[in-house]
């Protein structure tokens, strides 16, 4: 049983880390801030929640868990926040740049 | 090579850039980035040493940890103090590099690199 | 395989270092000394310090973050670059000897460190008991270095009052940072409403599990202060004027309440900041709880920097 909870670890926090790769190829590669953003956004708190979703079977207690789950909520609150303020700057620099 | 080695002789590198980057470049922001990186390059090493004194009921000599939590919070202190300084230079002065000013009545000589 | 592991931060960390040096954009540079900060986070975690991982996260990485950020945003741009011509050539063969020096001599000292490591850690576990702690950082903090963490508390006030004599005349004694104004109905102040409270019990929390677990009064008071600065930031709330005698008093008390513990240590104990037996965890907890709201007010307003506005407004 642990053998298999140990191998949906390794598939889900593999698979979380390459969306974090793609999320950084997107970072390098896009050609304006928008949508560099739209990458990072998106598929960091992909790849965190695939993080946090591969280690719950790991930790001892429910309480720990339960912090995983909350860091991956704020985080999405956080970036969604900083997102949108970025997003807003970039506009507002565009506009006074036309 | 052990693996906490590898991360001190880095600390040891980063020390050695740290250096070379404070005393070379003319912009004090520059500088206090500079003395941050030493900072942390002095910290690492710090931490590898208390890495090694690892015993069986624990991770690492607590004292140099202790220490450490220490050094950083009164390296970020003196960070805020210098910035503050050099936010008040740029209200004062014309300009915030520590190159000599050029001679009254002689064109600016501004460089157009950023 | 485990070299890997220890290869790849290692090498990032020094690949961000040298560019946080080097870059020639001063807001590049500051980004990649954050990122820098947050990977030595990990590079704390691989070495067994989560304590000194937690510190650096929060105040290496988030609150120098901050500051260098800031500082890149008020300063021209073509000051804080990183132009060719900077110094001679002599200067730059010179320092590239003195760093390579320092460097050589830095990592031959590392590679001759005694082999049976010298450690203080037996001894500070076998007195643990004694602090009434569990957490071996904690008692170093708090009760065998105790005089450390005074004089670093006292240490953190001198620096803000470094910072506060720095106002211009006209806003001596007057409020720090410029007024902000954001949309009431905007995110900045959507995120200053719902992230307070939540981050104000994880920094409580913090600091309260710090006794026995991986944390601690600095920590916690980091993410408290980084609150307050979101609702400054936002508007929601002001920065009160540097003057306010309540403000002071708060600031002075943890530091005061230090130096009284280590007073009353010095007729009780025999020694300044020795704890009569049996009474030392109690102590430390009194010491904790009037700390952590000055540290709180003085991590937050060092980032609020010195006074603009005069009192009056």
């Amino acid at each position: 049983m642990t053998a298999l909870l140990d191998v949906f670890t390794y598939v889900a926090v593999g698979t979380g880390a390459f969306f974090f790769l793609a999320g950084t190829v997107g970072l390098l590669r896009f050609p304006d801030a928008l949508t560099r953003l739209h990458a990072l956004t998106k598929a960091d708190n992909l790849g965190l929640g695939l993080v946090v979703f591969g280690l719950l079977p790991q930790v001892d207690g429910f309480a720990n868990g339960l912090k995983l789950v909350v860091i991956w909520l704020l985080v999405m609150l956080s970036s969604a926040d900083a997102g949108q303020l970025i997003a807003r700057a970039e506009r507002r620099a565009r506009r006074r740049d036309d | 090579m052990t693996g906490p080695t590898l991360f001190a002789l880095v600390a040891a590198a980063l020390v050695g850039t740290g250096l070379y980057g404070f005393i070379v470049s003319p912009s004090p922001l520059r500088k206090i980035l500079a003395f941050n990186v030493i900072g942390s390059g002095v910290f690492l090493m710090f931490g590898v040493i208390a890495r090694r004194g690892a015993i069986a009921g624990i991770g690492g000599d607590p004292v140099p940890q202790a220490l450490l939590i220490t050094g950083i919070v009164v390296a970020f202190s003196a960070t805020a103090l210098a910035i503050t300084v050099l936010l008040r230079l740029a209200e004062e002065a014309p300009t915030t590099t520590l190159e000599p000013a050029p001679p009254r009545g002689a064109p600016d000589a501004t460089r157009t690199t950023s | 395989m485990i070299e890997l592991f220890y290869a790849a931060p290692a090498l990032l960390i020094l690949a961000l270092g040298v560019y946080a040096t080097f870059a020639r954009d001063a807001f590049a540079a500051c980004a990649g000394y954050l990122a820098y900060g947050l990977l030595l986070t990990v590079a704390w975690v691989q070495l067994g310090g989560v304590d000194v991982a937690l510190t650096e996260a929060a105040i290496g990485g988030g609150l120098t973050g901050v500051l260098l950020v800031r500082a890149c945003a008020k300063l021209p741009a073509k000051d804080s670059g990183l132009r060719a011509d900077g110094a001679g050539a002599p200067i730059r063969w010179l320092a590239a000897l003195a760093a390579i020096g320092v460097s050589t001599a830095l990592a031959y000292a590392v590679l001759a460190l005694p082999v049976p490591a010298a450690t203080l850690a037996p001894e500070a576990l076998a007195n643990l008991a004694a602090t009434g702690v569990g957490n071996p950082i904690t008692a170093v903090l708090l009760a065998y270095r105790a005089m450390d963490t005074m004089l670093e508390a006292i240490v953190l006030l001198l620096a803000l009052i470094g910072i506060w004599s720095l106002a211009p005349d006209r806003a001596w004694g007057g409020r720090p940072g410029p007024g902000y104004e954001a949309d009431p109905h905007g995110i900045l102040a959507f995120i200053a409403r719902v992230l307070p409270p939540i981050g104000l019990v994880v920094g409580i929390y913090i600091f309260w599990v710090g006794a026995d677990q991986p944390g601690g009064k600095f920590q916690g008071a980091t993410i408290v202060a980084a609150m307050w600065l979101l609702t400054m930031m936002a508007g929601l709330t002001d920065a009160p004027p540097v003057s306010r005698r309540l403000l002071r008093l708060l600031l002075v008390s943890g530091p005061l309440v230090f130096v009284a513990i280590g007073a009353y240590g010095a007729f009780a104990a025999g020694a300044f900041l020795g704890y009569p037996e049996g009474l030392a965890k109690p102590l430390i907890i009194v010491i904790e709880i009037a700390l952590m709201p000055s540290l709180a007010l003085t991590l937050a307003l060092m980032l609020a920097g010195a006074p603009q506005r005069s009192a009056a407004t």
